[in-house]
């Protein structure tokens, strides 16, 4: 009885030694001067996406013998990447968009890699607008810039071809939106056009447009922020919407659209048009399997307004907080060698772009020059043979998308403002008797006391 | 079998029992280690996953921090914010709409089921199995599946078949005014079952004798639930909507998967407005506020439980 307690008593201790080891956590770097650094391929990907990734961090490997890479699914999304920020549960090396770049870097909350990004032959090369995204006060480059985008507008070509409409001439006004939209509702029963409205891409859309129309959301004045969301660009924005909806029943039924909802849907044929990033077609074929042939893109309408523009974004590399200086180097080495040498180096487009096509990945979506537009336009030239998208079907965009004029996101509590638009779309897409004024009156109190605020 | 029939001895008077002094030593040998020992991986888990996040919810309601900077104490700010937050008041109407809506529907339905389900001589346990098939299902799956029943389109799962009888198309998730019943249909279909099976256990204690008293005084079934089985399941009914009430105030899932709180906040709750305190805003959240609101959150229903629990008493024990 005694020996069975003492059993008892060991297995106990031994069981709650296993479970505190196994909560401590492993070094990045170990003595042996090897580093391991956690890097971030997109979760859903198709085979041929993920075969094409992990060739490239064999090639990484292979180049770097003292660097081991592990690979870890992640994409940013507004409502689980501050989890995984303070969780810890990033990778090292991962992605976010130019809105979030400065407050990031502000706070801290990621890696000082300036010092090794200085390095890099091509640092002072970036278009300086779009490096700002990545600096600190200091002007010091905390985040890397490496893909830039303008909104545009995505339509399939069936449905177009369906409802009477020419794939080639796609609608280069928002009236023509407009009509378009009625004609594929009436004719094919699906959604003319369909508008993200939630997860705050709501806000992203609908500040899209209003760019589009000639509105800013914001004014900033030194240090001072004013909310500019009630304004008659915005007015028109939503009304315009409001008689799409009710007038003309040619948004289709869901109205509560994110981005992987609506990717999803338009691939699926289900959406006539839709306004999202220019690059957006990799995404739809690597993680919604859109047939190429019914994709098409074209330049975003603007109106006659002066002010109207183009939103544009982007995508900064960042490396976590918590890596260590062995940690940092290698991960700004990924970047180079992952992100960065394809957009600046002959022999490093050819292989990104060869790794890719022979995994069936996309090569040559459209994408605006993170540096300027005689690199980007040779690394076009470098990879033209590999190029698998169809690109005769994008040219109502690319033949336009260095014409249109290119607006930055707002600046100021960027993604808190987007969450406060995204109920306003969707009260005017889900209540006929929404009153907008009301709504925009409201919407601009409660923008401006965030940005006071904060 | 032999009875013993004579009278029990009467009892011995005990002798005065000699307090043994309580060291150190009489505690090990007494087995008061082992019952550490054998304590102790359930206090570390507790403590790790339980009570120490729970103290650390305390704490941060008074901080102002993101997680990796230092955190800052701010007194009763966080509270202050919530308080005059507009969004909380809608949230808290939302809340104590889908918790009338859920008493309505998920709280008299279980208990018709079972009662019925009692009734029934024959395949008791298929009808038991099917009413506790959708509380196996993960509850995100379901989610997802009914998502796909609410297609708002007239081709929608549900929309088709009630186009068959001329209604619709309805726009399920897709209105404001629809959006909050849609979810609780959703919620008492997923939970009844469980309820279900806690009354159908609760009703085999009721005595057979019972029925057949009421029966031969012609008692209708009506008559038998009323005066006999509902008085016999008052505790486990008492119980059961304690519960509800908790478990509606805490509802997360429906409104998060679903609609993600809209059309135009007509399904946030109050759990999921903590969310989007702590969550929605990718630049670090105001975890302050997502704690100071959850902590008034615990209170008010454990407040609720108590007045609950007290006012009821004299009813259960009677």
């Amino acid at each position: 009885m005694r020996s069975s307690k003492s059993i008892a008593l060991l297995a106990t201790f031994a069981t709650v030694a296993i479970a505190l080891t196994a909560c401590s956590s492993a070094a990045d770097a170990g003595d042996d001067g090897r580093v391991t650094v956690k890097v971030s391929i997109d979760p859903g990907l198709e085979k041929g996406a993920v075969d094409a990734f992990n060739d490239r961090v064999e090639q990484f490997e292979k180049a770097n013998p003292k660097i081991d890479l592990e690979v870890q699914e992640y994409n940013w999304a507004a409502t689980t990447f501050t989890a995984q920020l303070a969780g810890g549960t990033l990778p090292n090396v991962f992605t976010v968009p130019f809105t979030d770049g400065r407050g990031l870097v502000e706070r801290k909350q990621v890696a000082d890699i300036s010092a090794q990004v200085a390095e890099l032959p091509y640092a002072k090369d970036f278009n300086p607008n779009i490096a700002e995204a990545g600096m600190s006060p200091e002007a010091k480059m905390w985040a890397v810039p490496i893909a830039a985008y303008g909104q545009a507008l995505h339509y399939n070509r069936a449905l177009f071809t369906q409802a009477g409409l020419d794939p080639n001439d796609p609608p280069s006004t928002w009236d023509e939106v407009r009509t378009a939209a009625r004609q594929i509702a009436q004719r094919t029963g699906q959604a003319g056009y369909a508008q993200m409205t939630s997860g705050n891409t709501g806000g992203w859309i609908l500040t899209t447009v209003d760019y589009a129309y000639g509105g800013r959301t914001e004014r900033v004045t030194g240090d001072k922020a004013e909310a500019t969301i009630d304004t008659p660009e915005m007015a028109s924005v939503l009304k315009d919407m409001k008689d799409m909806r009710w007038s003309d029943n040619s948004m289709g039924a869901n109205f509560l659209y994110d981005w992987g909802t609506i990717n999803q849907d338009f691939a699926a044929g289900r959406i006539g048009m839709y306004v999202s990033g220019g690059g957006n077609y990799g995404q739809l074929v690597t993680q919604n399997g859109i047939k190429a042939a019914d994709y098409g893109v074209t330049a975003l309408p603007l109106t006659d307004d002066k002010n109207a523009g183009v939103l544009g974004g982007g995508t900064l590399a960042v490396v976590s907080a918590n890596s260590d200086d062995a940690t940092k180097a290698a991960a700004v080495k990924w970047i180079d060698f992952y992100y960065m040498e394809k957009l600046t180096d002959h022999d490093a487009a050819v292989q990104d772009a060869k790794t890719l096509a022979e995994s069936n990945a996309p090569v040559g979506s459209p994408a605006l020059p993170v540096f300027d537009k005689a690199t980007y336009d040779k690394t076009l030239e470098w990879t033209a043979e590999y190029v698998n998208v169809p690109l005769k079907q994008m040219t109502p965009y690319t033949d336009n998308m260095f014409d249109q004029p290119l607006l930055t996101e707002p600046s100021r509590s960027t993604q808190e403002v987007y969450a406060l638009l995204d109920p306003v779309v969707q009260t005017v897409l889900t209540d006929r008797a929404a009153d907008i004024k009301s709504l925009l009156a409201k919407a601009e109190a409660d923008a401006q006391a965030l940005l006071d605020r904060n | 079998m032999i009875l013993d029939t004579r009278p029990a001895a009467p009892p011995r008077p005990s002798p005065p029992r000699r307090r043994r002094r309580r060291t150190p030593r009489t505690w090990v040998r007494g087995g008061g280690l082992t019952t550490l020992v054998f304590l102790l991986p359930m206090l570390v888990v507790f403590t790790l996953f339980s009570w120490l996040p729970i103290g650390q919810a305390v704490v941060m309601s008074f901080q102002e921090t993101n997680l990796v900077s230092a955190a800052t104490f701010v007194g009763l700010d966080n509270f202050r914010d919530v308080l005059s937050d507009p969004l909380l008041w809608t949230a808290v109407g939302n809340t104590l709409w889908f918790a009338l809506l859920a008493l309505l529907f998920g709280y008299p339905l279980p208990l018709l089921a079972a009662v019925l389900m009692s009734e029934v001589r024959r395949f008791r346990g298929v009808y038991s199995a099917l009413a506790y098939l959708p509380v196996v299902i993960p509850p995100v799956v379901a989610v997802l599946l009914w998502k796909f029943f609410y297609d708002a389109s007239p081709t929608g799962v549900f929309n088709t078949l009630l186009g068959a009888v001329g209604i619709g198309p309805v726009p399920w998730l897709q209105d404001a005014g629809i959006a909050m019943p849609a979810l609780v249909i959703e919620a008492t279909w997923a939970a009844a079952g469980g309820t279900v099976i806690i009354y159908l256990a609760a009703l085999t204690g009721v005595a057979p004798e019972l029925y057949e008293a009421a029966e031969i005084d012609g008692a209708s079934v009506w008559r038998k639930v009323w005066h006999v089985t509902l008085p016999r399941l008052r505790g486990v009914l008492l119980v059961t909507f304690i519960l509800q009430i908790i478990g509606t105030a805490q509802v997360f899932l429906e409104p998060f998967l679903f609609t993600g709180g809209g059309p135009a906040n007509s399904t946030t709750t109050i759990l999921l407005l903590i969310y989007n305190y702590a969550f929605a805003n990718s630049l670090g959240g105001d975890y302050g506020a997502a704690t100071a609101l959850s902590i008034m959150l615990a209170a008010v229903l454990a407040i609720f439980s108590v007045i609950y629990f007290r006012v009821t008493r004299a009813w259960s024990a009677s």
